[in-house]
C-alpha cells in the first residue's frame, strides 16, 4: 500500500469545540515554522556552497521554503481577528511561540550536516504534504499541492547527496555518518502529535503525523543502507520544539532574523 | 519560484581540454595570415567568433582574462549581499534578495562556462582567483553595513554594471555576447529592485531616509570607480575597442552613469555626496568632482576594507567543499564501474 494514496485525514464532519481560528493557527504554525527556520538556515549558506551548482540548489530550496512560509502566514493573517501581516507572524513572536521541530534549527556544521538535516526533513515533509493535500481546509490543501512538487525535488536532491557522501570517499563517508548519528535523535519529534495537531486531525484539516512514522523510518533506513551508512540504533530522542522549547541555537537564529523588525519597530520596508 | 529552478545546465559546449592545435600540423605563415584575415573580416562584418573558429592567441587570452574577471565579480559579489539574507526586514525582501543573489550565481555559472569554451577549466580559473592572480570588481571589497546597502547596491552597482555590460551584448565573441544578453536582462531587474528598496526607505521614516542617504554617501564614489580608471590610465582600451569588447571609453561610460543616476537621486530626495556636481547646460551633461584614485588603487591592490574577508570567504568555501567534490567524483566513478560490470 502506498502512502501517497492512503488518506490519514479523518472525515469527521463536525469540528470539535477546540477547533477555532486559534487552534487552526497553532496547527499551521507547527508546519510553517519548520519551513521558516530551515529556510533561514539554508539562507546562511548562500555564496558559501562547495560548488556553484550546490550553492544554487541550496538557495533554491531556501526560496521554496520561504515561498511556502509566506502562503501559510498570509493565511494565518487572514484568519486572525487582529490586523496582522505575514511579517508580524514571521518576525514578531517570542521564541516560545515558534513551533518548529528542533531538527531544522541545527547548525550548518558542514555540508554533511546540511544534507542530512535536509534529507531527514524532506522525507517527512513530502509525506506530510501528500497527506495535507486532502485537508478539508482548502487553503492548506492548495499549499500542500503546490508544495509536493517542490519538496519532491528537495528530497531527490538531498537523498542523492546522502548517497554520494555515504558511498563517496572514506572521508565523506565518515563525515556524513557522523551527521546521521548526531541528527538522528531529532527525527522522532517529527511524528509527535500535540494536542493542537490532534484537534486538527479531528477537524479533518490536519494530518495524523504519528501514522507516517513507520514508512518514514523504512524509507530513510533503506536509503542510508544504500548509501553504505549505518542506521543508528539509538532510542533516545529529543523533543520540545512543537511546544516552543528550543535548543540554544534558536535565540541566535531569531536575533538575526528579527534584528530589523525589533530595531525599527513598525516600519515598512 | 519556478524561475529559479536550476536553469543553467550545459549552456555551452564543454571546453576542448586538449590544448589547441594538439595533433595538428604546424601551419605556414601564409596560412596563418589567411586565417587572420578571415578573423578580422568577420569582426568587421559584426559576425560572431565562435569557440571552434581560429582566433589570435591574444584575442583568446584577453577574453579569458575579461570573462573570468567578470565571472569572479559575480560570485564574489554574492558575498556583500549575502551578508543581509538572514537579517532582511520582511519575508518579501528576503525572498527577493535570495533570488537576486542566486541570479548572480547563475551569471557566474554562464560566464565560467563561456570562458571554458576558450580552453581553460573552471578549477584553473578559481585557482587564479584564490591566489590573487585574477581580479574581480573592486566594489565588492566594501562592507554592507545597513539594509539600505541592499538598495544602494542594486541601484548603483547593478546600475553601473549594466552600463558596462549592455555594449557587450554585441561583442565579437559569441558565447560571451549570448551570456551577456541574459545577464543584462536580469541586471536591469536587479537595478529596479534596488531602486525600489531606496524609494521605500526614502518614503519612510526619517531614520529610514537617513539610512538611505548614508548608503548613497558610502556607495557613490566606489560606483563611479567601478567604471574603470580614466582613459589615459586604462591599458586595454584600444585593442578592446577593435574587438568590440569595448564600445565606449571608461570616461564616457562614467559620464553616462552619472547623467542617468543624478535625476534618480533627485526623485528619491537624497543628495549625491559631491559638492562639485552640477548640470552643465552648454555641454548637456553633469560636471562632477575629482575621484579619489588613490583609494581605487589601494582597493585594487588588495587593501580595501573587505578584500581579506571576501577572499577568505571564497577560499574557505572552496577548501571546505573539497571533500564534497571529491565524494561526488568518487561516487560517480563507482557508479560508472558498476554499470560497466553489469554490461559485461
Ligand atoms: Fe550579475
Ligand atoms: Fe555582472
Ligand atoms: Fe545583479
Amino acid at each position: 500500500m502506498s502512502l501517497n494514496t492512503q488518506r490519514n485525514i479523518s472525515t469527521n464532519p463536525t469540528p470539535p469545540p477546540s477547533e477555532g481560528a486559534g487552534g487552526r493557527t497553532q496547527y499551521i504554525l507547527e508546519i510553517a515554522d519548520n519551513s521558516l527556520i530551515l529556510g533561514q538556515r539554508l539562507g546562511e549558506l548562500c555564496g558559501h556552497g562547495p560548488s556553484l551548482e550546490t550553492d544554487i540548489a541550496l538557495t533554491n530550496m531556501s526560496l521554496d521554503l520561504f515561498g511556502q512560509v509566506r502562503s501559510y502566514y498570509q493565511y494565518i493573517a487572514q484568519l486572525s481577528e487582529e490586523e496582522k501581516t505575514e511579517d508580524d507572524i514571521a518576525f514578531l513572536r517570542l521564541e516560545r511561540d515558534y513551533k518548529n521541530v528542533l531538527l531544522v534549527e541545527q547548525p550548518n556544521t558542514d555540508f554533511g550536516y546540511v544534507i542530512t538535516r535536509q534529507y531527514f526533513f524532506d522525507v517527512f515533509h513530502l509525506m506530510l504534504m501528500q497527506q495535507l493535500q486532502y485537508s478539508k481546509d482548502e487553503t492548506l490543501s492548495a499549499i500542500a499541492k503546490k508544495g509536493i512538487k517542490e519538496v519532491s525535488y528537495h528530497k531527490r536532491f538531498s537523498g542523492d547527496w546522502v548517497k554520494r557522501l555515504g558511498d563517496g570517499t572514506e572521508e565523506s563517508h565518515e563525515r556524513v555518518q557522523k551527521a546521521v548519528n548526531d541528527l538522528w535523535p531529532y527525527t522522532n519529534e517529527l511524528f509527535e502529535m500535540t494536542e493542537t495537531a490532534k484537534a486538527a486531525v479531528e477537524a479533518g484539516i490536519g494530518v495524523e503525523a504519528s501514522q507516517l512514522k513507520e514508512a518514514y523510518y523504512k524509507e530513510v533506513s533503506e536509503l542510508l543502507r544504500e548509501a553504505t551508512l549505518e542506521v543508528p540504533e539509538s532510542k533516545y530522542f529529543h523533543k520540545g520544539g512543537k511546544h516552543g522549547v528550543h535548543t540554544e541555537h534558536m535565540g541566535y537564529i531569531l536575533s538575526d532574523m528579527q534584528f530589523m523588525q525589533r530595531t525599527y519597530p513598525g516600519m515598512k520596508w | 519560484m519556478t524561475k529559479h529552478k536550476l536553469k543553467t545546465k550545459n549552456k555551452f559546449p564543454k571546453a576542448p581540454l586538449l590544448g589547441r592545435g594538439v595533433g595538428v600540423r604546424i601551419m605556414s605563415e601564409k596560412e596563418i595570415k589567411n586565417l587572420q584575415q578571415i578573423f578580422e573580416a568577420k569582426i568587421a562584418r559584426d559576425e560572431k567568433i565562435e569557440p571552434k573558429d581560429w582566433m589570435p592567441e591574444k584575442y583568446r587570452q584577453t577574453h579569458i582574462r575579461q570573462i573570468s574577471q567578470h565571472a569572479h565579480s559575480e560570485i564574489v559579489g554574492m558575498l556583500p549581499e549575502g551578508n543581509w539574507i538572514t537579517r532582511a526586514p520582511s519575508l518579501r525582501r528576503k525572498v527577493a534578495l535570495l533570488a537576486k543573489i542566486q541570479d548572480e550565481a547563475g551569471h557566474g555559472l554562464y560566464l565560467y562556462s563561456a570562458c571554458e569554451t576558450l580552453g581553460v577549466s573552471r578549477d584553473e580559473l578559481y585557482e587564479q582567483l584564490h591566489t590573487g592572480k585574477a581580479k574581480y570588481s573592486s566594489i565588492f571589497n566594501y562592507p554592507t553595513l545597513t539594509w539600505a546597502d541592499m538598495g544602494a547596491i542594486g541601484w548603483l552597482v547593478d546600475g553601473a554594471a549594466i552600463i558596462n555590460q549592455v555594449p557587450l551584448c554585441n561583442t565579437s565573441f559569441g558565447p560571451y555576447a549570448r551570456a551577456m544578453v541574459r545577464v543584462c536582462k536580469e541586471e536591469s531587474f536587479h537595478q529596479r529592485q534596488g531602486y525600489e528598496i531606496m524609494l521605500t526607505l526614502c518614503n519612510g521614516t526619517p531614520e529610514q531616509k537617513e539610512m538611505a542617504q548614508d548608503a548613497l554617501n558610502r556607495w557613490w564614489w566606489p560606483s563611479l570607480m567601478m567604471l574603470g580608471p580614466t582613459d589615459d590610465e586604462s591599458v586595454h582600451t584600444a585593442q578592446s575597442m577593435k574587438w568590440k569588447l569595448k564600445r565606449k571609453t571608461n570616461d564616457e561610460l562614467r559620464q553616462q552613469f552619472i547623467d542617468q543616476t543624478v535625476p534618480q537621486a533627485d526623485i528619491l530626495g537624497i543628495t549625491i555626496p559631491d559638492a562639485d556636481l552640477k548640470w552643465n547646460e552648454a555641454e548637456g551633461k553633469y560636471d562632477f568632482g575629482t575621484i579619489n584614485w588613490d583609494e581605487f588603487w589601494q582597493v585594487v591592490k588588495g587593501h580595501g576594507p573587505c578584500n581579506k574577508e571576501r577572499m577568505s570567504a571564497r577560499v574557505n568555501a572552496w577548501n571546505n567543499g573539497e571533500w564534497v567534490r571529491d565524494a561526488a567524483m568518487a561516487y560517480a566513478e563507482k557508479q560508472e564501474a558498476k554499470k560497466v560490470e553489469k554490461a559485461s
